[in-house]
């Protein structure tokens, strides 16, 4: 699906920044234990449609803005990033050639990957959430990832 | 846009290049995060990303604040003028309170000199709005819009209109952290008004809902009960209503009571709240002198409640 296309930082900053607001956009009761994480989405998709060797750095800043933005412990979502970042940038190849359903089931193991070393860290630093509705942010944003792929997939130059 | 700038994409990503990036990047967030648990060590850094983050925090809410404001403008005349003559109304009961509240807190301060205990009363309020941003569904705090540079501290008490609301958690340049006193990692002491018994009530994660887990079965407390702050922690002045009790469960078998309350202030409802300073020294009034009134000088920026 996917050509290999290149963003320019501007643009990677500006999806950043929209990624980071969505995330704090005030919704109404259940939508917003539904909400995506649309950081994480962002990331992974960078990393697997428009890889760079600084995609792990911009994981990082993403995550450490995040940290700041919810105002949790700093470094936590960096950390978590970093690391979905990692296993999608090492395995981005055989993930871009999976029809969209399996792609979608990747992002799926991603997502959850994170919010799961994200609940982890929460326990280990003495502030957990054993709420079970927590983990329905994971489907809903794997849900979302072929339309927010098809939406980055169309402002990104194409070459 | 078209960009010719010098991209590192390498054909094959992945390697030792990519895997040393990891290693140093999750060894730093550990440290960022070691370091932030122990407090004060990132409070610099903290305080410039929060003010960093604030602006678009404030820009995500600008949209729904323009919305207000517009149907604000738009509100029928009709509507206006009824608000105007219930405030109005409001304002005439309030008055006549606060003239009786005036002698009574003459009155309390000379028993309370006479008592050589300390009349803790908030002195100084700020208002503050809420931003609306979401933080985190799963844990209840907010975002104010008032900083250090308004005096703002950690640890200091939150009001609003009806009672309680929370604490500051973390304070940013012009903006801070609030935990509402329903966030399941907040505790606040409080006292059953009508009998004085004291006890703790912790947040239950639920806006509506707070529980009272430290009560004995032979505890004195009935549906209906009004929780006030107790002052113990010095955190929040003592006689601010916090709550009222909605059940009483009496279970033989268990040693405790499942007690519980629904928060007086409207956590989720507010736009505004009351950033106060207190006075937790002994107060010394003119009529009575006591020379040896030094007996619990309690220091005025004690905060507690972690």
């Amino acid at each position: 699906m996917a050509r290999r296309s290149t963003l320019g930082w501007p643009r990677i900053i500006a999806m950043t920044i929209v990624a980071l607001t969505a995330t704090v956009a005030p919704l109404p009761g259940w939508l917003e234990i539904l909400r995506p994480d649309f950081v994480a989405l962002t990331v992974l998709w960078l990393c697997l449609m428009s890889p760079r060797l600084t995609g792990l750095f911009h994981a990082w800043g993403a995550g450490l803005a995040l940290d700041a933005f919810r105002g949790v412990l700093f470094g936590q979502h960096a950390l978590a990033l970093v690391v979905i970042a990692y296993v999608a940038s090492k395995l981005r190849l055989q993930i871009r050639a999976f029809p969209p359903l399996q792609q979608t089931a990747v992002v799926l193991a991603l997502l959850w990957l994170n919010e799961f070393l994200l609940f982890w860290i929460d326990g280990v630093s003495g502030h957990p959430i054993t709420d079970w509705r927590r983990w329905l942010a994971v489907p809903a944003g794997a849900a979302c990832w072929p339309l927010i792929s098809g939406f980055y997939a169309r402002i990104a130059p194409r070459r | 846009m078209t960009n010719h700038e010098p991209d590192s994409r390498p054909l094959l990503l992945g390697g030792p290049a990519l895997g040393l990036r990891l290693i140093v990047l999750v060894i730093l967030s550990i440290g960022l995060m070691v370091a932030d648990q122990r407090r004060h060590h990132l409070a610099m850094i903290r305080d410039w990303f929060s003010a960093a983050a604030y602006p678009f925090q404030w820009a995500v809410q600008a949209p729904l604040t323009a919305w207000d404001t517009a149907r604000e403008s738009l509100a029928t005349r009709s509507r206006i003028d009824a608000d105007n003559i219930r405030l109005a109304s409001d304002n005439l009961v309030l008055r006549l309170k606060l003239m009786r509240f005036e002698s009574l807190a003459q009155e309390n301060q000379r028993l309370r000199a006479a008592r050589e205990s300390s009349a803790r009363v908030v002195q100084r309020s700020l208002v503050a709005e809420i931003v609306r941003v979401d933080l985190d569904p799963f844990r209840q705090r907010v975002l104010v819009n008032k900083g250090s540079r308004d005096g703002v501290f950690r640890g200091q008490a939150v009001l609003d209109a009806n009672g309680i609301f929370g604490q500051v958690t973390r304070v940013g340049p012009v903006s801070a952290e609030v935990i509402l006193i329903s966030d399941p990692e907040h505790a606040i002491p409080v006292q059953v008004n009508r009998t004085g018994g004291r006890t703790i009530a912790l947040g239950t994660g639920r806006s509506g809902q707070l529980s009272l887990p430290y009560l004995p079965q032979n505890a004195d407390v009935v549906a209906g009960d009004l929780l006030v702050s107790s002052g113990l922690g010095g955190v929040f002045p003592p006689g601010y209503p916090v709550g009222q009790v909605t059940t009483v469960e009496r279970d033989p078998s268990q040693p405790l009571l499942t007690v519980t309350a629904e928060p007086l202030a409207g956590l989720d409802s507010d736009p505004e709240v009351l950033l106060v300073w207190f006075d937790n020294t002994v107060v010394e009034p003119e009529s009575a002198p006591e020379p040896a009134a030094s007996g619990a000088p309690a220091p005025a920026d004690a905060t507690g409640g972690d």
